[in-house]
């Protein structure tokens, strides 16, 4: 009983302990020009401080991906760059998250105009109970785009890959298609609105290995026109489609911490910080 | 610690000892249950019979066409059925809106305070209170005070502040019942919070909310108190034209018979309930039909 106390706080004093690395050797910045900067970011829900202190850039037109242990705030921090925290009446936030330079929690800054701008798939796939042409058309119609309906939706069920699977089927109602295509489906509805950033929040988490494949595919062809940050679970699903991972952890007092950001391939193979090695290496989280 | 077995090999699965006496209880406790479903289901049955014995041979389309009368068998339903008609079609004109209306703001854009907690308990207490003291409510406010007297107007006025609380709840509910995914998932697109409720939310809890109001609908064509206490009780011998007229309907004509002394015009009373509970079993169909209806995806 009291073993298991002792390596706790052994494990945690050396976390802690090892907190020495300065932030500047920790993250690095990205070659790519930043189409998002996050700047002394800190999130709260209520007293709890869900994010500490986060700063980094996110390359335009790559693939970012947040990693951490459950609890780590890559959630939180994913739905503040779309504002989507709005909806948790608690919330509150210190620093700044920059969009082409501009603060997107400036005062006249309006949600609407930011989430057609940065669009968002979700954990578990949310097709509306409606047909599939129509959950493709409902962005662009809610934000008065002008457009034809034929080509809207092919294109972006073309973009999404999910084409030749619904050309016949487009007034079925997106709930009977498959969850690997309802999520696809999901996809195709954000690319409509033709954001600039799509952010996923574990897009894979409720697929099977297969559907998740193809997913991962749609994203890095996805990559060559939008920026696109990924919350996973999965980090040989980082390792596999990111460009660039940032590592996030739970600091003693719960609050998440960006420990280490750089090229996907320098965080799995030369990790800087103790806790990121450990973490990729499976020693917990 | 070893658990102890018996040292005889298994010879039988048949229940005995503590499980046949378990599943003695359980098998007597499905005829206990039976038998308070069939207390119900024999009184509804009793009255039913009761009812439809006396007032089956009043019933004819005269029945349902002739004026009042102090005559018992050439009275009918004509002003009664009228008089529902005009304040049931009103109710429902203005209690829609205001029902609908009232859930969406308490669901989707009231702030989180202790001001909406108040006016939520509120509204589950008001939906517990009797019906005469809304017929109160009425006669003081709408009947006296902006002197509508007892009309048609004042009579759906008043039903429709009885039917509110639950229809508001019940709306409510039908609301909460439309998935935050599918909320996150509007909002994301960069729609604004009303096109979020417009487009998704109103039409994912409209099953809910048309069965509620439905449901609210044929209490009120049963309501009977309310409408007595803001003076429907008259004898009306003339087609309503205006929601200034003053009026009766089916409940209050029936109640009105029952009072009558004479035997024929209790048969004429259960005839009346013959034709309210067709109709209010209609409009109960109805509601289940439109529920099945939308639910399909």
């Amino acid at each position: 009983m009291t073993k298991t106390v002792e390596v706790a706080r052994e494990v945690e004093g050396r976390l802690t302990a090892t907190e020495t690395l300065p932030a500047t050797e920790r993250i690095s910045r990205p070659a790519e020009t930043p189409i998002i900067e996050v700047e002394h970011f800190s999130a709260y829900y209520g007293a709890f401080r869900a994010l500490h202190d986060v700063s980094f850039q996110i390359p335009e037109r790559k693939i970012t991906a947040l990693i951490g242990p459950s609890g780590c705030g890559k959630s939180t921090l994913l739905r503040c760059i779309n504002r989507m925290n709005d909806l948790v009446p608690s919330f509150r936030r210190e620093g700044k998250m920059l969009y082409h330079g501009l603060d997107l929690y400036a005062k006249e800054v309006d949600a609407v105009e930011v989430r057609r701008r940065i669009g968002m798939v979700f954990q578990k796939p949310n097709p509306f109970p409606k047909s599939i042409a129509e959950n493709i058309v409902f962005g662009p119609r809610v934000n008065g785009m002008k457009f034809n309906t034929a080509e809207l939706v092919e294109r972006a069920l073309r973009q999404a890959a999910l084409w030749d699977d619904v050309k016949d089927k487009l007034k079925q109602s997106g709930l009977t298609l498959s969850g690997g295509q309802q999520q696809r489906l999901c996809i195709a509805r954000a690319l409509a609105t033709q954001p600039e950033i799509i952010l996923m929040d574990e897009p894979c988490s409720a697929l099977d290995p297969v559907a998740t494949l193809k997913i991962e595919d749609l994203m890095r062809d996805l990559a060559r026109d939008y920026t696109i940050v990924i919350v996973t679970h999965n980090m040989q699903q980082a390792a596999r489609v990111a460009d660039y991972t940032a590592f996030l952890m739970m600091r003693p007092d719960r609050a998440g911490e960006l420990v280490e950001f750089g090229e996907t391939e320098q965080v799995f193979t030369q990790p800087r910080d103790k806790r990121t090695e450990d973490y990729i290496t499976g020693r917990f989280g | 610690m070893a658990v102890e077995r018996a040292a005889a090999p298994l010879a039988t699965l048949a229940a005995s000892g503590a499980v046949a006496r378990r599943q003695a209880v359980s098998r007597g406790s499905r005829y206990v249950l039976l038998g308070a479903t069939l207390i119900g289901v024999a009184v509804l049955l009793f009255l039913g019979y009761e009812t439809v014995d006396q007032g089956w041979s009043r019933l004819s389309i005269d029945f349902l066409t002739n004026y009042p009368s102090r005559f018992a068998d050439r009275a009918g339903l004509r002003s009664s059925i009228l008089g529902t008609v005009w304040v049931l079609s009103l109710t429902i004109v203005l209690a829609i809106p205001v029902a609908i209306g009232t859930a969406i703001w308490m669901e989707e854009f009231a702030p989180r305070n202790k001001l909406l907690a108040l006016v939520q308990l509120n509204l589950a207490n008001l939906a517990g209170v009797p019906s005469i003291i809304y017929g109160i409510l009425g006669l003081a406010v709408f009947v006296r005070f902006l002197d509508l007297g007892p009309s048609i107007l004042a009579g759906a006025l008043t039903l429709t502040l009885m039917i509110l609380p639950m229809t508001v709840i019940a709306s409510q509910e039908a609301i909460r019942q439309v998935p935050s995914s599918i909320r996150e998932g509007a909002l994301a697109l960069g729609s604004t919070r009303w096109q979020m409720v417009r487009y998704h939310v109103l039409p994912g809890a409209m099953p809910g909310i048309m069965t509620a109001l439905i449901l609210a609908i044929s209490r009120a064509a049963g309501e009977t108190a309310a409408l007595i206490m803001i003076g429907a009780f008259t004898f009306i011998a003339f087609d309503n034209t205006s929601v200034q007229d003053d009026f009766t309907t089916v409940p209050v004509q029936i109640y009105n018979w029952t009072i009558r002394p004479q035997e024929a015009f209790r048969q004429n009373a259960a005839a009346a309930i013959i034709v309210l509970m067709v109709a209010i079993l209609t409009m109960n169909l109805a509601a289940a039909i439109i529920r099945e209806r939308f639910r399909r995806p």
